[in-house]
């Protein structure tokens, strides 16, 4: 009774552990089940039950319902379907005024809508496309100028990669110093070398469009919720689910409303990069401390001046975060996107994997990640930038760099000039290295996967199915052995622990939606699936943090280290690991892991960072040993940023096992895959889609419930 | 009076959903107690008072005693929820955002607590920050900036940002900033209060020198009642919001309103607060020592010199004509008695 009264919470757990256990056991495993493969739902099965709702026909496998709840809501995504293509084909049709055809024509309005978005989208690719490569085809649609087209010699050549690359040093030069130039022009002459230089501006002028706009619109959104309750609440909901929603789901019903190609692939990637820039440009104006509010409006500031002037300058720090995480989306969408048509390095990687060519993809794999650092490390100079009133400049000195680039724009046209009389059979090298005409490596990475191949071939072979057969098949078979009754009262039980009677009941909502959608052992196989991942991931992540942690030169070079491979994206991850262990669940999970091992290091770094050194130093007075410290002091007060760290793992491992698709899962994401080349399969990737995100979201509702409890017991903030 | 820069009428600041409403029902009865429990907060009561040009007036609470939210309401970055304020004969509280914006532009300067510097800027650039949003052009608003930092002492760490200096520092380039349109309203909330004693102490006689230099009409937030009595004209003492007493230091020092100044007066050593007009007696002409002092001359500086003496000591005013007499006495009595005992 003692015992009880001390540690009520462990006995409120080990109740509700033994009530799962028990229901897992009372319900039995229906005769009828086994495992569904591959298509089951697409197969008219005698064994299938089906009801008509909404004018749709729903079929399902009629288990016992304590095992596996029927699934009720079989015709959202039909619904969904039906919706949209409503919405797109019949609704409010209008009267518009097409310039081609110079008449009247009846369009449907969000049609309309959506062809104009796409229009200016794709203007504004080729626009920048057509200055880094070459081209008049914007030219002639703006301006009708049928001089050009007429004329087929009339093209406007691109820019020779000698201009773009001494433009790109010169530019980083300007922002940052010696450092950053030298490093912009390596990363360009290697794109150009390599052979890579036209599809790497493919992407460059794809990221141009997206980055920018998702900045703007981002931003706008968040100041528009920071100064209205109203806009913050309808947003918040939508945020959450976006921030945990993996990516590809995105991807199908953009598709239905945009189509196809580069247009397509940026407004994906805006929808995606903005929730995390609203958030960060939402949390950043929270903490302007409101005397610095103040000083602003009494130093005479209208709205807009307090908005531009001193608001978001002051919130610069969560805002850089947030243009941070929008470039990285938008090379990780540059990336996945190619699965919708966007040309570019994307597409290369793409199909350099379907072919297993491992040397081409790892080599549009680093080009793309070479990029995104330069992009990352010139957009943080650029707002860490401060101008000299004092300066007393010469006219040369104002604007040498102006200078030195309009003499690189001369000599590399010279050189590309000179280039086109030197290399008259072929190929201008001087002008723009052709793709795969550059040395490749290529060849020298697949004999190297070869060699691995040949030589380890029976330890890897080994390995792979030892962890199959005696780890992954029985955790698999053990998730699937959760009835879904079961399951939701494992899950509101933990949220009524945590967090009282709301938390019980979110948290029951969410895994009540998943139950009843078509595919809970779907669910259940990727949360197996990222749940192994997180554990290993947490694992190394928190040793290898902890031990970081003790030095403060191994400190920053993990941060870094974490920085860096923060900025891949996230397909390229996938490159090696198919390197070592071909196409197996083995690679996407150690794909998920190194990914996941990211932020679980980073927050745990950081977690025992934010101890107060004042506490440090009374443990160490008080004579305690480094281990007492670290288990007594450090680790209890660095729990609550270390569990966010987890929450942040969580949703890492899902985007990746959802990604994994790719090399074949059997999972949801492999569902949200199939639904791409679906024609009616936009309803269905957003509900998979919806389903991943509730996922991440039950972990992350329990999560930070704990935290904040944790964190206001601690007493930190 | 006409030359009150600064006039309150009744003034009411309350926090609250239906604050306005139950202020009118209040019918200027408000009660702190019985606004808590229907979910209020009352933040300035029933605040009256002017201040003069060229004034500075002090006023000292503690905290939660609502005298940064009057102040607050002053400089209308919190609207009064009733009364009146005029600054210089305009009414503040009928003002339209436009006016309002050009009021502060032009006449108002405010000093933060936390200083409140503009991160991303520069010493130079915060200082010029008021200028620039007036639409002054970069060079001249830059000089005039140049100009303030060396007023404050700040020369050779322009280029600074606010992180890299101290926080004494940093007051400094608060103060900098809010002079730099040259306002005739200077409001200081907390100004030294984050600062280290010493610093404080360097700061307070800084802005001693500055105000002697530029004669601003001000007012100055402070829990600090040393502070108080150090640099004010007047003082009001504020708690839950009411003003308790309004009077120069020496009067509240020699006869404190409630027992709540009192509590403060009890421990101030009024030989550093009092000047010798506030102890002396009726001019006598008889009996009278040699030595004569002046009536302005705080007790400290010159309590030696008339405790040495036997007799009556003779003040004079400005123009040596005898307007009192000071006994020794009378000092002991100051100095050592009428503390705690007599009260």
């Amino acid at each position: 009774m003692e015992l009880l009264k001390k540690y009520p919470k462990l006995f409120q757990w080990l109740f509700l552990l033994i009530v799962f256990f028990g229901l897992c056991f009372a319900i039995d495993v229906p005769e009828t089940y086994k495992f569904i493969r591959g298509q089951a739902e697409f197969i008219k099965d005698p064994n299938q039950s089906t009801y008509i709702l909404f004018g749709k026909e729903v079929r399902y496998y009629a288990f016992d319902n304590f095992w596996r709840l029927p699934p009720l809501l079989g015709w959202l995504p039909i619904w969904i379907n039906d919706g949209l293509f409503f919405l797109l084909n019949e609704w409010m049709p209008m009267e518009f005024w097409d310039s081609a055809t110079q008449e009247y024509k009846t369009r449907p309005l969000v049609l309309q809508i959506s062809r104009n978005v796409t229009a200016f989208m794709t203007f504004l690719i080729e626009l920048i496309r057509e200055i880094l490569l070459g081209g008049v085809e914007t030219i002639v649609a703006f301006t009708s100028w049928n001089f050009v087209s007429a004329y087929p010699w009339a093209k406007l050549p691109g820019l020779p990669w000698t201009i773009v690359a001494a433009g790109a040093a010169i530019l980083a030069y300007k922002l940052s110093g010696k450092g950053l130039a030298i490093f912009a022009g390596l990363v360009m002459i290697y794109i150009s070398v390599f052979g890579q230089w036209k599809p790497s501006m493919q992407t460059l002028s794809f990221i141009l469009v997206a980055a920018p706009l998702s900045f703007i619109f981002g931003l706008s959104l968040g100041v528009m919720a920071y100064k209205s309750k109203r806009v913050e609440k309808a947003l918040y909901p939508i945020l959450l689910v976006m921030q945990t929603m993996p990516q590809y789901a995105v991807l199908v019903p953009a598709m239905v409303l945009f189509g196809i190609g580069d247009h397509a692939a940026v407004i994906i990637t805006m929808v995606v990069a903005i929730p995390p820039m609203i958030l960060l440009t939402l949390l950043g104006l929270r903490g302007v401390s409101p005397e610095v509010i103040e000083a602003g409006k009494m130093s005479g500031c209208s709205n807009w001046q307090l908005l531009t002037e001193v608001l978001i300058p002051t919130a610069r720090r969560d805002i850089l975060i947030g243009v941070n995480q929008v470039i990285m989306v938008c090379f990780s969408m540059a990336v996945i996107s190619a699965f919708i048509g966007a040309k570019g390095l994307g597409w290369n990687l793409l199909l350099a994997l379907n072919q297993l060519n491992i040397g081409l993809a790892l080599e549009a794999g680093l080009c793309i990640s070479l990029i995104a650092i330069l992009l990352d490390k010139m957009s943080l100079a650029w707002a860490n930038k401060q101008t000299d009133y004092f300066g007393n400049l010469t006219f040369f000195q104002r604007y040498k760099n102006t200078i030195f680039f309009g003499g690189a724009v001369v000599i590399g046209a010279i050189l590309a000039l000179a280039g086109s009389f030197f290399f008259k059979e072929g190929f201008n090298y001087l002008y723009e290295v052709p793709h795969n005409k550059g040395i490749s490596t290529a060849d020298f990475w697949n004999k190297g996967v070869d060699w691995i191949f040949d030589t380890f071939f029976v330890y890897i072979k080994a390995f792979n199915t030892w962890l199959i057969t005696e780890v992954l098949q029985p955790m698999r078979a053990l998730y699937l052995r959760m009835p879904a009754v079961a399951t939701l009262v494992l899950v509101v039980g933990a949220g009524y622990i945590i967090g009282g009677i709301r938390s019980a009941f979110t948290v029951g909502g969410l895994t009540l939606f998943i139950a009843l959608s078509p595919w809970w052992d779907r669910a259940l196989v990727t949360t197996y699936m990222a749940t192994f991942g997180v554990i290993i991931s947490c694992t190394i992540g928190f040793t290898v943090g902890t031990l970081c942690q003790q030095n403060k030169y191994t400190t920053n070079f993990m941060l870094g280290v974490c920085d860096i491979f923060q900025t891949f994206p996230s397909f390229v991850y996938l490159i090696p690991v198919m390197m070592l262990f071909g196409v197996t669940d083995t690679s996407v999970l150690i794909a998920v892991i190194v990914y996941a091992t990211i932020p679980a290091t980073r927050y745990t770094i950081e977690g025992l960072k934010s101890v107060p050194a004042a506490l440090h130093d009374a443990a160490t007075m008080s004579g305690v040993t480094k281990l007492q410290r670290l288990f007594k002091i450090e680790f209890p007060l660095a729990f609550p940023h270390m569990m966010l760290g987890l929450n942040q793992t969580i949703v890492f491992a899902l985007f990746m096992v959802i990604i994994g698709a790719f090399i074949g899962t059997e999972d949801l994401g492999q569902y949200i895959l199939k639904a791409l080349s679906d024609k009616a399969g936009g309803g269905k990737g957003l509900v998979l889609g919806i389903c991943v995100a509730f996922i991440g979201l039950i972990f992350d509702n329990l999560i930070r419930t704990w935290v904040e409890k944790r964190k206001k017991h601690l007493g930190i903030d | 009076m006409t030359d009150a820069v600064i006039k309150c009428e009744s003034v009411y600041k309350i926090f609250g959903a239906n604050a306005k409403k139950m202020l009118e029902e209040a019918n200027g009865n408000v009660d702190a107690k019985t606004f808590q429990e229907n979910g209020c907060i009352v933040g300035v009561n029933n605040a009256s008072f002017e201040v003069l040009k060229g004034e500075m007036l002090v006023v000292m609470g503690l905290s939660g005693s609502g005298k940064s939210t009057l102040l607050r309401c002053i400089s209308r970055l919190t609207d009064a929820t009733g009364g009146k304020i005029f600054i210089e004969g305009q009414d503040l509280l009928s003002l339209k955002d436009k006016e309002l914006i050009e009021l502060r532009r032009n006449k108002m300067g405010m000093v933060f607590q936390s200083f409140a510097l503009l991160p991303h800027k520069t010493v130079l650039e915060n200082i010029a920050f008021p200028l620039q949003i007036k639409g002054i052009e970069t060079e001249k608003s830059i000089n005039k900036a140049m100009d303030m930092v060396k007023l404050v002492g700040l020369d050779g760490r322009e280029n600074y940002f606010p992180r890299e200096l101290s926080g004494g520092q940093q007051q400094r380039v608060g103060i900098a900033r809010s002079l730099a349109v040259e306002p005739d309203i200077w409001f200081l909330d907390e100004p030294f209060s984050a600062l280290d004693p010493l610093i404080r102490k360097e700061m307070q006689d800084e802005f001693l020198r500055l105000q002697e230099k530029l004669k601003k009409t001000i007012m100055f937030i402070t829990h600090d009642f040393d502070e108080a009595l150090k640099l004010a004209d007047r003082i009001a003492i504020m708690k839950d919001g009411i003003i308790e007493q309004l009077d120069t230091p020496a009067k509240i020092v020699l006869s404190p309103a409630t027992e709540y100044v009192k509590k403060f007066t009890e421990e101030v050593p009024r030989e550093k607060v009092l000047i010798i007009e506030d102890v002396m007696d009726a001019p006598k002409s008889d009996n009278l020592s040699d030595l004569k002092v002046s009536k302005d001359e705080i007790i400290e500086n010159v309590a030696e010199k008339i405790l040495s003496q036997e007799k009556s000591v003779g003040v004079i005013d400005s123009n040596n004509k005898i307007v009192g007499t000071v006994h020794p006495s009378k000092i002991i009595h100051t100095v050592f008695g009428g503390r705690k005992e007599n009260s």
